[in-house]
């Protein structure tokens, strides 16, 4: 192999799993460090640097991190990082003056929002402090989306929606809320320099099964009725409630139905139960309030009396997989099963709907009703026009659609100063070494064994009685900095100098993880195979040296490094140091800019 | 050193060995010696050794004396029985141990000031002896808790870390070891764990005085320049003599080899000595040639590594005093006193 360039800014970023997996490449081990050391204020705006809502994505974020963990492959159970992200959000100080600073002056470019959900709020929040007139449209009568309008209050207090989308409102968005935006074509005729459109996946999937228009009054649409019950138009449902779905909508339906007077709520799905779109977290916290997740069950029928929905008839079936691992769902022929019910809430997907947009204006659409949208600039077929979050590439999470805005806000701002959008500098990497003395290091190098602590919940009986009283209480002060001690603070990083290396095999002799070979050199495939222990995680890299003197290579496989220092602390010369590696992510601005 | 001690998390495959350990069981307290030091790759070594060959933590004693080497028990096998004695001393206490409980494994493990000076007498003492023991030199040739001056082993001619050049003739403690009727004998280097271990599993296995010569550069004092005692010096001169591989008793060989190249030494207990030559002239089963052999390359300045010597027919204290299989710590009242009528007829055989 040739020896590794850790210059390369995505060698060590890749290293830092869960900033490596996190759409908005949050510095995880950065905030979680100041959270232990009880900086939450400065760990908030880490957070809200690369994410803009860390008190709303602390409780409701998809966690593309937590999976990707290093700590669930040396132990059993990743960092709760959501839940710290909440910590840093639920004891910070009003940081308000911390925000930046719009200029009295602006630059003169305007550019519209459709839509203030959270990829539009990015956008805003990067815009706005370079001195853009940006005016946000949206058909609610307050700033949040599917933040708002999607995830009940019992998971997400309004009060967080309203701080958080507040910081972006404070900065002088000028918010056209309550007027839906009817005609793009209109849009653009008021002359924006850039229009963006974060109008999310609004409308909710139906299913046109037998029944379902005799019955319709009692089968609603899960992402309309969420809404309907956030707004305060319905505050009851029957007493038995069929779920359909796998999805994190459906999660939150069945909880909802749980609290508006739904005592017998059953969620249904198709699929197997492991493989359900929920997240596993969501699917656990449905089933721990009594709510069962019954599987291989494709919805048949809705029967009904008279217009009155009386239940719903289900085919049995079982998942087949054919040679080439396709899976396709089969009837076992066993009896169908009915389950009755008052209501059914369906949540079966969400679509996006662009009905506002003309075909004619130059802004392409691609057979399945989906804009034509470049996957790194999010610009449309047209020019000036960008789409991001749902509307650009169909239903995913907040996370995904504040990493949209982002980008989409740096393609704006190099528009709108006549650059090329597809131009992005590379991101940097600055490594610095936390050397303090012999064995001092300027992190906890010490690592802990606790298991992860699982976050405090309120008690079944009060949480299930209001739809407003939040069920998970948060970890305590206490608990956040028990929980912080378990990061392993991956982006402290192991860098190797060879020409200091003196064979003395300390680091290998020390390294509790066995992750450090020094041997002869070789293919990839093949030195994985015969270092001290296999290195049979692909998607890790391996960290290989210049030939030594001795002829031989120094190989570390990245997988399970603990980040402990100790091959730092035995090695005699210095060749092994523990640097933290700090990403600079891209932000609109003069550094994206060619002038 | 280290103030942490070594995290208890440790490789999700890590082997298990026969009985139910990691290696990282064998394992002691974290190393409070030079980051770097050799010694620390011979405990690792030792750690591996025993792990490899499933020995019981419990069963197993190890003794030292006084110095840097003499700390290390502490670093690996945290489960052992473990004695530091006085300075020089360790072979005396191993011994008595040794006569008291025959049935415990030891390894005494010593520097070449505990051995080579203070404690020279009582090295011989033990090997002429043969007591059944693994005893471990770890070689640096200098006085490294002292602050760098040249040990008894420290070449004619090499230099120290300020320049000041050793007159004085080394004591070769392999040499000597063979020449007192130490069993088995050899040479390793910390910095070649592939030799090493194979060394120290043959040595614990080996039914009689085992001694290894264990060349352990010390990082503080004896690295530089000069230095015959060092990692570039050793590297550069090493004439490995043998490949060991130490095949325990039932166990598959696998090894292959030239043939003419190989030749194997059975043990008493069943397991094979299995050495590839690298070099046809010596023989390690033959005590005179072994000793010419090692002259004539140690004179060249070549540093001699490998088994060097290996009695295959091998003896040890107990054989020499006659004493029962039984350990004598625990033969009870009724053996050790046989009664006033025994007593009476052994007083009379002397009349």
């Amino acid at each position: 192999m040739r020896p590794t360039d850790i210059r390369v800014p995505d060698y060590f970023h890749k290293v830092v799993d869960c900033q490596w997996a996190c759409p908005a490449h949050t510095p995880v081990p950065e905030y979680i460090r100041l959270i232990a050391a009880g900086r939450y204020s400065d760990a908030y705006m880490v957070n809200w640097e690369s994410n803009v809502f860390p008190g709303i994505l602390g409780r409701t974020c998809d966690r593309p991190c937590e999976p990707a963990c290093r700590r669930g492959r040396v132990e059993q159970e990743p960092v709760a990082i959501c839940r710290l992200k909440r910590v840093a959000a639920d004891y910070k100080d009003d940081i308000r003056g911390r925000l930046p600073k719009v200029p009295a002056a602006k630059n003169g470019k305007r550019v519209a929002l459709v839509g203030a959900g959270p990829a539009a709020l990015t956008v805003a929040r990067d815009l706005l402090p370079l001195g853009y007139g940006v005016v946000a449209y949206d058909q609610e009568s307050r700033a949040g989306g599917m933040i708002r309008t999607q995830i009940p209050a019992f998971r997400l207090p309004e009060a967080v929606i309203d701080e958080e989308t507040g910081y972006v409102l404070g900065m002088g968005l000028e918010a056209r809320f309550g007027q839906r935006v009817e005609s793009m074509k209109a849009l653009l005729a008021e002359g924006y320099d850039a229009v963006f459109v974060g109008t999310g996946a609004p409308r909710g999937r139906d299913l046109e099964i037998p029944g379902r228009r005799e019955a319709a009054a009692h089968i609603h649409i899960g992402i309309d009725w969420l809404a309907s019950v956030s707004f305060g138009h319905i505050d009851k449902i029957g007493k038995r409630v069929v779920v359909l779905g796998g999805g994190n909508t459906a999660m939150d339906c069945c909880r909802t139905a749980r609290r508006l007077g739904g005592e017998d709520v059953k969620v249904t799905v198709r699929s197997g139960f492991e493989e359900m779109k929920a997240s596993p977290w969501e699917k656990e916290d449905a089933m721990h309030e009594g709510i069962p997740i019954l599987n291989y069950l494709v919805p048949k029928v809705f029967t009904h009396d008279n217009g009155k929905l009386t239940g719903v008839t289900f085919e049995k079936v079982a998942a087949r997989y054919d040679d080439q691992g396709r899976r396709s769902l089969l009837p076992t022929g066993e009896p169908d099963v009915h389950l009755p019910c008052d209501d059914v809430l369906v949540a079966v997907g969400q679509e996006n709907s662009f009905p506002w947009i003309e075909r004619d204006i130059g802004i392409d659409f691609d057979r399945h009703g989906m804009p034509v949208v470049d996957a790194a600039t999010f610009q449309a077929t047209l020019p000036g026009v960008f789409f991001g979050g749902d509307a650009a590439f169909g239903p995913k999470n907040i996370i995904w659609a504040v990493a949209h805005g982002h980008q989409a806000a740096i393609s704006i701002d190099q528009f709108c100063h006549g650059d090329d959008i597809r131009r992005r500098p590379p991101a940097a990497v600055r490594l610095t070494s936390q050397k303090m003395g012999i064995h001092q290091w300027s992190y906890d190098n010490d690592i802990i064994l606790d298991r992860r602590y699982p976050v405090p919940l309120r008690d079944k009986i009060i949480a299930l009685k209001s739809i407003k009283v939040e069920v998970e209480l948060g970890f305590d002060r206490k608990l956040g900095y028990a929980e912080a001690e378990r990061c392993l603070n991956c982006d402290v990083q192991t860098v190797f100098t060879d020409k200091q290396c003196i064979e003395c095999d300390a680091c290998v002799d020390i390294c509790p993880m066995d992750c450090i070979t020094f041997t002869e050199n070789g293919e990839e495939q093949e030195l994985r195979s015969r270092l001290k222990a296999p290195a049979e995680n692909g998607s890790q890299d391996l960290y290989v040296s210049d030939a030594l003197k001795t002829g031989r290579v120094m190989v570390k496989d990245e997988d399970l490094c603990l980040h402990c220092g100790l091959c730092a602390e035995r090695c005699p010369t210095g060749a092994w140091d523990m640097q933290k590696s700090i990403i600079q992510l891209l932000r609109a601005g003069p550094s994206c800019r060619s002038s | 050193m280290t103030y942490l001690a070594k995290p208890k998390l440790h490789h999700p495959k890590l082997p298990v060995n026969r009985l139910g350990y990691t290696r990282r069981d064998y394992e002691g307290a974290v190393s409070t010696l030079c980051a770097g030091c050799g010694h620390d790759s011979i405990s690792a070594a030792i750690v591996q050794a025993c792990f490899e060959l499933d020995l019981p933590p419990h069963r197993i004693a190890k003794l030292s004396g006084i110095g840097c080497s003499s700390k290390t028990p502490t670093y690996f096998l945290g489960n052992s029985h473990g004695f530091n004695s006085v300075h020089g001393r360790m072979p005396s206490v191993l011994t008595g141990a040794n006569l008291a409980n025959r049935e415990l494994i030891y390894l005494g493990v010593s520097g070449d000031g505990d051995s080579a000076s203070i404690g020279l007498g009582q090295f011989a003492h033990s090997m002429r002896r043969g007591v059944n023991m693994t005893y471990i030199v770890e070689n640096n040739g200098v006085y490294g808790l002292t602050k760098g001056q040249f040990s008894a082993t420290a070449d004619k001619g090499s230099k120290s870390k300020r320049g000041a050049v050793n007159n004085d003739s080394a004591i070769d403690l392999v040499t000597l070891a063979i020449q007192l009727g130490a069993g088995f004998v050899g040479r390793g280097f910390s910095g070649d764990k592939a030799q090493l271990v194979p060394l120290i599993k043959a040595a614990i296995e080996y039914p009689g005085a085992a001694f290894i010569d264990c060349i352990s550069p010390c990082i503080a004092f004896n690295n530089h320049a000069g230095s015959t005692k060092s990692f570039d010096y050793v590297r550069a001169h090493n004439e490995a003599v043998n490949r060991l591989d130490f095949i325990p008793a039932g166990g598959e060989i696998t090894m292959q080899a030239a043939p003419g190249s190989l030749s194997e030494v059975p043990m008493p207990d069943g397991s094979v000595l299995r050495l590839r030559r690298l070099s046809e002239d010596h023989d390690p089963t033959d005590r005179t040639a072994a000793l010419n052999y090692l002259r004539q390359r140690e004179a060249q300045g070549e540093i001699v590594t490998g088994l060097l010597y290996l009695d295959p027919e091998p003896d040890d204290l107990h054989a020499h005093l006659h004493t029962v299989p039984a350990p004598l710590n625990r033969l009870g009242d009724a053996e050790l006193c046989p009664g006033s009528a025994a007593l009476e007829r052994i007083n009379a055989a002397l009349r």
